[in-house]
């Protein structure tokens, strides 16, 4: 069924290729594909890595990335993403995919400037209000109004102002767009624009809150598919199936309990004692250990659109003094230089993507992320260092995230190493979590480990952060080049089989390579190991479950 | 000392106490600004613009002069207000309120279990120095102090439930499918009985042992140490010869007059072991997923969260006060040479 499912919709969506195409379709109502057993009453037990849930309200400032999967499961978006099958057989959510959530279909005017959503006129919230287009509204109203990360995420799909959200009627709600951009209906799929009950909020704003943050990062407005049970901030959270959700079949599992246990070892041993079901992002050298087991399902999904580099300050001066990294030379010297292999064993125990040792100079495809053409040849660093204006090496510095500290250090000390074998002399800061951001956003350290990853699924999108001379904080070497602006900026405005966009792409990417701002080194990965009687795991670019799609025998 | 005394005994202490406890407003309002870090930064989160981060400095009110920061503070520290953590989502105030329990609970647990296994084997190393129970009680204290509690506490966890099944399952205060009692002390063994609900009282009983067990190792040396001490000294005093050359029976001499004269420097430790304890435990904290204030103030700290983290420090610097203070009155209750003169 599932199968059957999958394959319908790759026929009905592929016609159209590009995902601009996407937004002319008319899905009907019942075409999830979800693995779906009967809904039960089990109880799923869930410990994490990665931190642990601190809020329920995503528009809230520092809100933490675990926050998503609680929303996500509580809350209805207007549209959600499709599945497939990774070549390894798991699941994994398909950003090509756009199907319906809480919107039952839609429709995109005949100039492509709107799109009109028809609700689900049986859907309700949690405390049994029906979910109108003015709560819709409302929430999208909310998140491009409340400023902060919510608001830019919003902005990154072109949706900036409440001007541009209108309600039609009930249950119709329409959202005109700022211009055609191929992330707009995509970034509606996203957790920020959850659908949340406003006149429930609305009894509890203040004056100082007039969205309602606090009470709504307390407490459930949703009318998602989860309940929310029982929420004690860096202890637990409990959520129960809502009985009455009608934005997709409903969830085999009826509780769910996530428990924040912060020492690794005992998530391993709570797994391996049977005491809880899953086990969501595991430490990289837990997951061969539980694989070797053979006891439990693992999974490991490459993070989608995420790379972990070293960011090499190109600004021609650091601190008064003439940069060295600057010289397109030194900064190849160090690509060569790094020791991959080493990393990927060492400090990844092997459970990554390599991002290196690409054979081909030039990009021969957009696919993304891609290896670069770089791998450890000593002489080959030793030789362009001599070509370059730093023949006899200098001093320098590498900075890492001391939160990221179990595979950064090792890292950076192998690189460090290394490096030094070519006449430069790092030293290594140890920058507190606390911070790191504000570190990078100065973008005054000459090296500095960066591991970005970005929501949209798309090369553009992870340029125009990481590359582009906008400067955004993941551009942490502050690279400039008017060349590549224009290519990520072309890019950004065409969409995947658009010749333009093909050619923009291979076109940054050839720089990228060339000019080597950044060493790129790795793909990190998503690892869950669970018990074996738990079935649906699926990866999501949010990175967190999805308690919908479990099962448990 | 006649009850009068003792009463204004206790309003000097508070009265000293003040300006105590504005220093450390101040200090921790300054050093909290002084941390590295830029929380606007911070949770501005993944590829936030400048313009992101300006929004939410401007929202925290980040933007203004530390001064005319400092004056809200004090305002709505006047008011009740602790400000709101950021990493919880919550007001700082209630957060603490929940959390300090969970500490205080895990903290007098281990120091009971410390002072039930301290005394005894102090008191049995005095009696018998230079033996090799005076020996064996110098090596388990130094064991226990020497082992990180981290070390203890995961070698506990692996022995005790991982390979024996005996304990149970680290999962915090109560096990998985238990809920909290009705909150009147915080403790969870006293809500529970006062609840009446036994099973709820079981439960965290046995969640609490390990912890406490571990915390008990770590505070151990000190107390079995000062308690040796202690009554080797006062063994040799003369009121001892005296008490023995009367024919008062050993048991007599021991408890009735050399412990209760060498309890003072025994009762000071603990207050120090007590108040250590209390903001020290983190690690104990981390490995059993105890909810305390230490892991709350240490999430605070990386985050550059200020409010939880002068929340942190004022409640320490009150709970210091008032233990000071409890053991102030215990003293002169122990001897009432003590404070006399107060």
């Amino acid at each position: 069924m599932k199968r059957r499912d999958l394959l319908k919709q790759g026929a009905f969506f592929t016609a159209g290729v590009s995902v601009a195409a996407l937004l002319g379709s008319q899905p009907t109502a019942q075409n999830r594909a979800y693995s779906q057993g009967k809904p039960s009453n089990a109880t799923l037990r869930v410990v994490r890595g990665g931190g642990f849930p601190n809020g329920l309200d995503l528009h809230q400032v520092g809100v933490n990335r675990p926050a998503y999967g609680t929303s996500w499961v509580m809350y209805d978006r207007l549209l959600t993403f499709g599945s497939k099958t990774l070549p390894d057989g798991s699941q994994s959510y398909d950003y090509t995919v756009i199907e319906p959530e809480l919107a039952e279909s839609w429709e995109v005017a005949p100039d492509g400037m709107s799109v009109t959503f028809f609700l689900r006129k049986d859907a309700t919230f949690h405390n049994g209000a029906p979910v109108t287009a003015k709560d819709v509204k409302w929430s999208y109203d909310r998140a491009v109004s409340v400023g902060g990360f919510p608001a830019f995420q919003m902005k990154a799909g072109a949706l900036e102002s409440p001007d541009q959200f209108e309600q039609v009627d009930d249950h119709t709600f329409r959202v005109k767009f700022l211009r055609k951009d191929k992330l707009t209906m995509m970034d509606m799929a996203v957790p920020i624009p959850a659908i949340i009950n406003s006149e429930l909020v609305k009894s509890h704003v203040t004056e100082q809150d007039p969205w309602g943050l606090a009470w709504v990062n307390a407490n459930d407005a949703g009318g998602g598919a989860y309940k929310l049970e029982n929420f004690v901030p860096d202890e637990r959270v409990e959520l129960v199936r809502f009985e009455e959700w009608k934005s997709g079949p409903l969830p085999q599992i009826q509780k769910v309990i996530e428990l924040n246990i912060p020492e690794a070892g005992n998530r391993r041993a709570l797994l391996e004692r049977g005491d809880v079901d899953v086990n969501f992002d595991v430490a990289e050298k837990d997951v061969k250990e539980f694989q070797n087991m053979g006891k439990f399902t693992v999974v490991v999904t490459p993070i989608e659109n995420c790379l972990y580099t070293i960011d090499l300050n190109t600004q021609p001066e650091l601190g008064g003094k003439p940069n060295p990294l600057s010289e397109v030379k030194v900064r190849q010297a160090i690509s060569f230089a790094t020791p991959y292999e080493a990393i990927v064993a060492t400090a990844m125990y092997g459970q990554c993507v390599p991002m290196f040792g690409a054979t081909r100079v030039e990009p021969t495809s957009i696919e993304w992320p891609q290896p670069f053409p770089y791998s450890t040849d000593m002489e080959k660093a030793k030789a362009l260092m001599a070509e370059s204006g730093y023949p006899d090496g200098f001093e320098t510095t590498l900075a890492f995230d001391l939160g990221t500290q179990e595979w950064a250090e090792p890292m950076c000390v192998l690189i460090q190493e290394s490096l030094n074998q070519i006449g430069i002399k790092v030293t290594l800061e140890k920058v507190p979590s606390s911070n790191f951001r504000a570190v990078m956003v100065e973008k005054s350290r000459p090296m500095i480990s960066n591991n970005f990853g970005g929501w949209l699924n798309f090369p553009d999108y992870f340029f125009f952060y990481a590359y582009h001379g906008q400067n955004a904080t993941f551009n942490a070497g502050s690279y400039q080049n008017p060349a590549m602006d224009k290519l990520i900026d072309a890019a950004l405005a065409s969409a995947p089989g658009d010749p333009v966009y093909e050619e923009s792409v291979k076109g940054f990417l050839k720089i990228a390579f060339e000019e080597a701002p950044k060493v790129v080194m790795l793909q990190p990965v998503l690892s869950v190991a669970m018990q074996p009687n738990i079935g649906g795991y699926q990866y999501w670019f949010h990175r967190q479950l999805d308690y919908r799609q479990l099962t448990k025998a | 000392m006649s009850r009068p005394i003792l009463i204004r005994t206790i309003g000097h202490r508070i009265l000293d106490a003040v300006p105590t406890i504005m220093g450390v407003i101040v200090i921790t309002f300054l050093l909290a600004r002084a941390l590295p870090g830029d929380p606007a930064a911070y949770f501005a989160g993944p590829a936030a613009s400048q313009e992101a981060i300006d929004q939410i400095r401007t929202h925290l009110g980040l933007d203004r002069s530390i001064l005319e920061q400092f004056w809200i503070y004090i305002g709505d520290l006047l008011q009740g207000d602790w400000g709101n953590s950021l990493t919880t989502g919550r007001p700082v105030w209630e957060d603490l309120m929940r959390r300090l329990p969970a500490s205080l609970e895990l903290t007098l647990a281990g120091l009971i279990f410390a002072i039930a296994l301290a005394l005894p084997l102090g008191i049995l190393a005095a009696t018998r120095p230079g033996s090799w129970m005076d020996h064996g009680v110098r090596i388990l204290g130094t064991a226990g102090v020497s082992l990180p509690t981290f070390f203890t506490g995961l070698l506990l966890v692996y022995v005790l439930y991982f390979k024996l099944g005996w304990a149970p399952a680290p999962l915090g205060r109560l096990s998985l499918f238990d809920s909290a009692p009705p909150s009147i002390s915080g403790l969870y063994l006293i809500d529970s009985l006062l609840a009446g609900r036994w099973e709820t009282f079981i439960s965290a009983f046995r969640q609490l042992m390990l912890p406490a067990i571990t915390l008990g190792l770590f505070a151990l040396a000190p107390l079995a140490r000062v308690t040796r001490a202690s009554m080797l000294s006062v063994l040799s005093s003369d009121f001892i010869r005296t008490a023995r050359a009367s024919g008062l029976s050993p048991q007599m001499v021991l408890f009735g007059y050399a412990f209760r004269n060498a309890m003072l420097p025994i009762i000071t430790t603990l207050g120090v072991v007590f108040s250590f304890l209390l903001g020290a435990n983190v690690l104990v904290e981390k490995v059993f997923a105890w909810p305390g204030i230490g892991s709350y103030a240490v999430t605070a700290l990386v985050a550059s969260d200020y409010a939880p983290v002068q929340g942190f420090v004022l409640t320490m610097s009150l709970l210091y006060v008032v233990l000071n203070l409890a053991l102030d009155v215990t003293y002169t209750v122990i001897d009432p040479r003590a404070g006399g003169e107060g």
